[in-house]
C-alpha cells in the first residue's frame, strides 16, 4: 500500500437553495480498503457521492484521484477516472440479456458482435477471479436481485473501475444473499480496489469496512478506524446524542387471538398469485413480526387486510369475520372494523404530501363523526386537535399548516403513527415503521408502538429489516413467495435460520406448519 | 419548502404571462402597420369605458365562468374535461326543452327549473366518458373530446329535424315564451332617466355564475367530498389507503364538472338568444381550460380570468369594428393569451422560481 489515497475530497460543499447539503467536507480514501460511509437520511452521503460521480457540481473544493486533481463535471469523466458506481435503484435494461447490459454505453464501434466477444471473455475472467458468477446470456428480468446487483459490479468492472462506489447495496438483498455480496467485496478488495459503502446499516459497517466516516447534517462529524469503534459510538456520531439501539420492552403476556387470518389469497391484476393460502394469528398484547426479502407478497398481505383489494379466504376480527370481495372490503369499512394501519408507503399511501399535516390527521377518518357533520369538514377543530397530536408525538415542527412534504421522513412518520395509534384500534398493520426514518425518531416509533402492545393490542409488523424485527417482535413469521414458510420466536432462532427460510428453504417438517 | 411565496405563484406568474402575450401581440399588430397603443385604447375603450361595453364583457365572462369552474372541478381529481364544449351544447338543449315544453308561470321559477335542466343534461354528458374511465379505463382526454363531436352532432340533429319549428329557415328552435325571458342587465339596473348596459346581453345568470364560484370554493375546501377529491387527484394509492373509491371519485367529479359546463348555456341560450341555436357555445367550453389553468383551479383565480378573457372577447370585437385589423389577427391575440397564460405556463414560472431561490438563498 502506499500513502496516496485513491480518492482525497478537500473542502467540498454544495447548496441546494438555502439548504447546506455539503459542508466543507474532507476524507482520504487510502487504496485497497473498503471505506464506510454512515449518516441518517438527509445526512448528505448521497449528495457527496453524485459530486464524486459527476451528477452534481460541488460549489467548492477538490477532488484528487491517485495523487491528482481532477475535475468530475459528468459521469463520463467519472468513469475514465476510474470510478464506478452501482447504484441502490438498478440502471439496468431488463429485456436485454447481461452482456449486452455490461457493453451497453461502452460498445467499442458500429458493429455489436466484436464487443460482445470480448465482454463474454472478460466476463469469464471477472466471474473466477472475484465470485461474480452470472450467466451472460440470460435476460436481465430472468436474474434474481442478488444477481442484478452483480451486473451492476460487473458493468463498473467491465469500464475499469478501480474504485467502486456502492450506495445502500444490501437494501434488496436476503441476508445469504448480502453475506456472498461482501465476499466479492472481500475478494476485490484483496486485488487493490478501492471501495466506498454507503449505508445507514452500523452491522455492515462493523462487519465489512477497514474506516468509517459518519456524516451528520451535511458535514464529516468523524472517521475512525472501524477496529477502534463501536455501533453504540457511531450511532451517536450519527444522531449527536446517546441513542439506546435495543428496544426496551419487557416480555409480551398475549391474550386471545384478536385477528384470525385463515388461507388468505390474493391474485393481482395481472393474473399472479401473490399471496398463496397465508394462516396467521395474532393476539392481543403481541407484535407479530413479518420478516421476508420484499417482493415476496407482504406488500400484498398489507394491502388486503388494509382493504386496498379483494381476496379469498377468512379474516376475523374479535371473531366476526370481515368482507374480503363485496362492498365492506374498502379502507374505510376496515378502520370501522377497528385495524388501523401505517401503511409502507407514506408518500404515496399513508400521506397526502401537498396536504398540510392537519388535513393529513384525518386521512381516512375524514367521513368520521370527529372531522365534521354532514356534509362538511369541521376544520377548526380537526386543525385544534392536530395541534394537539403533533405535541404528545413530538412532530418538530409543530406546526399544523405546513404541508406533509416539507416534513423529514422520520417526522412524516410520526404523523401517520399519532394518527393511526389515536384512533386506540384493536389491530394496527405497520409496515417499514421506520423506513427513510433517522435514528432519533426511530428509537420513538419503536417505543410507541411497545407502548399500543402494551395496551392490549393486536400488531402486525412487516420490516425488511432483520434488526427490526428481531428487536420488536414477539413472534416472527418468515414469507417467501406468498407463503408462510414457518413461525419462529426471536429467542429461539438468529438470523441464519430465518435467512434460509427468507431464502425459501425449510429444514423439512416446517410446512406443515403454514 | 417551497419554491415561491404563493402570491408570487397566484398573481406574478399570470401577469408576466399576459405582460409577454401582449408584447407579441403589438409586434404582430405593428407587423400589419397599425398602432398597438391606439388597438389597446380601442379595446379598453369598448370593453370597459362604458357600461354597454361592460355588459358584453360580463357576459361572455359569464360563460367562461362556468367552463372555468367546470375544467377546474375535474382538474382536481386529476382529470383533463376537455369536453365542456359539448356538454355546454347538450346543457343547451336541456335549457330548450325546459322552456318550450313547461308552461312556466314566471321566469324566476323558469330559470330553477332550467338550472336544474342545463345542469341535469351536461352532467349527463359527462357521465359515460368518466364511466369508461373509471372502469375500463379509457382515457378522458380522448372520449371527452369525441362527445364533443357527437354532441354537435345530436344537436345538429335535434335542431334540424325535431325542432325546428315549421317553415323555418335557420336550423333552431322557436323563441322561447315570454314568462322564461330572464332580467337583463340594462332591466335590473337602468332607471328611468338612465338608462345604463343599453342593449348588452349581460343577464342575471352572471349571479348564479357568482354562486356557483362560492359552491365550487365550499365544495372543494370545505366539504368532505372536496377533501375526497382533492386526495385522489394527488395520489391514487392514497385515496385506496383512505378508503375512496376511485371509480366514485371519478365519476362524481365528472358529473359536477359536466353540470357546470351544462350550466353555461343559461346565459347563452336563455339568457341571451332566448331560443337554441346552432354553435351557441362558441368555443367557450375550450376557454374555459385556459381560464382554469391561469386561475390556478381556484374559483377566485377563475373568476379574474375569466373577466380578463370577457375583456378580450369584447375588445376584440370593438377592434374588428373600427380597425382595419382582420377577425382572424384578433383570433390569433386571444390564441396568444390561451398560449402563454396556459400551455406556456413553466417558461414563465420555472426562471421566476429560481429567481426567488437565488434571493432567499441570499437572505438566508
Amino acid at each position: 500500500m502506499t500513502d496516496t489515497p485513491a480518492i482525497e475530497l478537500k473542502g467540498i460543499s454544495k447548496a441546494f437553495g438555502p439548504v447546506q447539503a455539503n459542508k466543507d467536507i474532507s476524507i482520504r480514501v487510502m487504496p485497497g480498503t473498503i471505506h464506510g460511509i454512515i449518516g441518517e437520511n438527509g445526512a448528505g452521503k448521497s449528495t457527496l457521492m453524485s459530486i464524486l460521480y459527476g451528477f452534481y457540481k460541488a460549489d467548492d473544493g477538490e477532488i484528487w484521484i491517485h495523487g491528482r486533481k481532477t475535475e468530475i463535471p459528468d459521469s463520463q469523466a467519472a468513469i475514465s477516472a476510474g470510478i464506478g458506481m452501482v447504484f441502490q435503484h438498478f440502471k439496468l435494461v431488463q429485456n436485454f440479456s447481461v452482456l449486452e447490459n455490461v457493453i451497453l454505453g461502452a460498445e467499442d464501434g458500429g458493429l455489436l458482435q466484436p464487443s460482445l466477444s470480448k465482454a463474454r471473455g472478460v466476463l469469464k475472467h471477472l466471474a473466477e477471479e472475484y465470485e461474480l458468477q452470472v450467466d451472460p446470456e440470460a435476460l436481465i428480468e430472468e436474474l434474481s436481485v442478488g444477481h442484478q446487483q452483480r451486473v451492476e459490479i460487473l458493468k463498473a468492472l467491465y469500464r475499469e473501475a478501480d474504485i467502486l462506489i456502492l450506495d445502500e447495496p444490501t437494501g434488496v438483498l436476503t441476508p445469504a444473499e448480502a453475506d456472498h455480496l461482501f465476499r466479492i467485496l472481500e475478494g476485490l478488495r484483496e486485488q487493490g480496489k478501492t471501495i466506498i459503502l454507503i449505508t445507514h446499516k452500523l452491522r455492515e459497517i462493523m462487519e465489512i469496512t477497514d474506516t468509517v466516516s459518519v456524516m451528520r447534517r451535511g458535514q464529516m462529524t468523524a472517521t475512525v478506524k472501524t477496529a477502534e469503534t463501536n455501533p453504540e459510538q457511531l450511532a451517536e456520531l450519527m444522531v449527536g446524542r446517546k441513542v439506546l439501539l435495543q428496544v426496551d420492552k419487557v416480555p409480551a403476556t398475549p391474550g386471545k387471538p384478536i385477528l384470525e387470518i385463515e388461507n388468505l389469497r390474493h391474485v393481482d391484476d395481472q393474473g399472479v398469485e401473490r399471496l398463496k393460502g397465508i394462516s396467521l394469528d395474532i393476539r392481543a398484547g403481541e407484535i407479530v413480526g413479518i420478516a421476508g426479502v420484499s417482493g415476496n407478497g407482504q406488500t400484498e398481505l398489507l394491502q388486503v387486510l388494509g382493504g386496498y383489494c379483494h381476496a379469498t379466504g377468512d379474516i376475523r376480527v374479535n371473531g366476526t369475520p370481515i368482507d374480503l370481495t363485496g362492498k365492506e372490503s374498502d379502507g374505510r369499512s376496515r378502520r370501522a372494523r377497528g385495524i388501523a394501519h401505517v401503511p409502507e408507503d407514506r408518500h404515496h399511501e399513508g400521506l397526502i404530501l401537498p396536504y398540510t399535516a392537519w388535513e393529513n390527521t384525518v386521512f381516512g377518518y375524514h367521513r368520521d363523526a370527529q372531522s365534521g357533520s354532514g356534509f362538511l369538514m369541521d376544520n377548526a377543530a380537526i386543525k385544534a386537535e392536530a395541534a394537539a397530536k403533533m405535541e404528545r408525538f413530538d412532530v418538530r415542527p409543530p406546526n399544523p399548516n405546513l404541508a406533509a412534504k416539507n416534513f423529514s421522513g422520520g417526522n412524516q412518520q410520526k404523523i401517520v403513527l399519532a394518527r393511526e395509534i389515536e384512533q386506540n384500534p384493536d389491530v394496527l398493520l405497520i409496515g417499514q415503521p421506520t423506513r427513510g426514518v433517522d435514528i432519533g425518531a426511530i428509537e420513538f416509533i419503536h417505543q410507541q408502538i411497545v407502548a399500543l402492545r402494551d395496551a392490549g393490542k393486536a400488531i402486525l409488523l412487516v420490516s425488511v429489516e432483520l434488526d427490526e424485527i428481531f428487536s420488536l417482535s414477539d413472534r416472527i413469521a418468515v414469507m417467501f413467495d406468498g407463503q408462510i414458510m414457518g413461525e419462529r420466536l426471536p429467542s429461539e432462532t438468529d438470523q441464519t435460520e430465518l435467512g434460509l427460510l427468507m431464502a425459501g428453504m425449510t429444514n423439512g417438517q416446517e410446512k406443515a406448519h403454514g | 419548502m417551497d419554491k415561491m411565496p404563493a402570491w408570487a405563484d397566484a398573481v406574478l406568474v399570470p401577469l408576466i404571462s399576459i405582460l409577454l402575450a401582449a408584447i407579441l401581440s403589438a409586434l404582430v399588430i405593428l407587423a400589419i402597420g397599425e398602432s398597438p397603443t391606439e388597438a389597446l385604447w380601442l379595446m379598453i375603450d369598448g370593453a370597459l369605458m362604458r357600461s354597454s361595453g361592460w355588459g358584453y364583457t360580463l357576459y361572455y365572462a359569464t360563460n367562461f365562468i362556468f367552463t372555468g369552474l367546470a375544467v377546474s372541478v375535474a382538474f382536481h381529481a386529476r382529470m383533463f374535461n376537455i369536453g365542456g364544449e359539448g356538454q355546454a351544447m347538450i346543457g343547451g338543449l336541456g335549457v330548450a326543452l325546459a322552456c318550450l315544453f313547461i308552461p312556466w308561470p314566471h321566469w324566476s321559477l323558469a330559470l330553477l327549473g332550467a338550472t336544474g335542466a342545463a345542469a341535469l343534461f351536461g352532467a349527463a354528458w359527462a357521465w359515460l366518458p368518466a364511466y369508461l374511465q373509471a372502469k375500463r379505463g379509457s382515457h378522458i382526454v380522448i372520449t371527452t373530446i369525441m362527445f364533443n363531436f357527437i354532441a354537435a352532432a345530436v344537436l345538429n340533429y335535434m335542431l334540424v329535424n325535431v325542432l325546428r319549428p315549421k317553415g323555418a329557415m335557420d336550423p333552431a328552435t322557436a323563441k322561447f315564451p315570454e314568462a322564461t325571458h330572464l332580467p337583463t342587465f340594462q332591466d335590473m339596473f337602468s332607471t328611468a332617466e338612465n338608462v345604463i348596459f343599453r342593449g348588452s346581453p349581460a343577464n342575471i345568470t352572471f349571479f348564479i355564475a357568482l354562486l356557483a364560484c362560492v359552491a365550487v370554493w365550499v365544495l372543494i375546501w370545505r366539504t368532505r367530498l372536496g377533501y375526497e377529491i382533492r386526495a385522489f387527484g394527488h395520489s391514487e394509492t392514497g385515496a385506496l389507503y383512505a378508503g375512496i373509491s376511485p371509480v366514485k371519485i371519478t365519476v362524481v367529479a365528472m358529473l359536477i364538472s359536466g353540470g357546470l359546463a351544462g350550466l353555461m348555456a343559461l346565459n347563452t341560450t336563455m339568457g341571451e338568444a332566448e331560443r337554441l341555436v346552432l354553435n351557441a357555445t362558441e368555443g367557450a367550453g375550450f376557454i374555459g381550460i385556459a381560464v382554469a389553468l391561469m386561475g390556478r383551479s381556484h374559483p377566485v383565480g377563475v373568476l379574474l380570468a375569466a373577466l380578463l378573457f370577457g375583456f378580450l372577447y369584447q375588445g376584440g370585437a370593438e377592434l374588428a369594428l373600427w380597425t382595419n385589423i382582420p377577425r382572424e389577427l384578433i383570433t390569433v391575440i386571444q390564441a396568444l393569451v390561451i398560449l402563454f397564460t396556459g400551455a406556456l405556463d413553466n417558461m414563465v414560472r420555472k426562471p421566476l422560481e429560481s429567481i426567488f431561490l437565488s434571493l432567499r438563498s441570499k437572505g438566508a
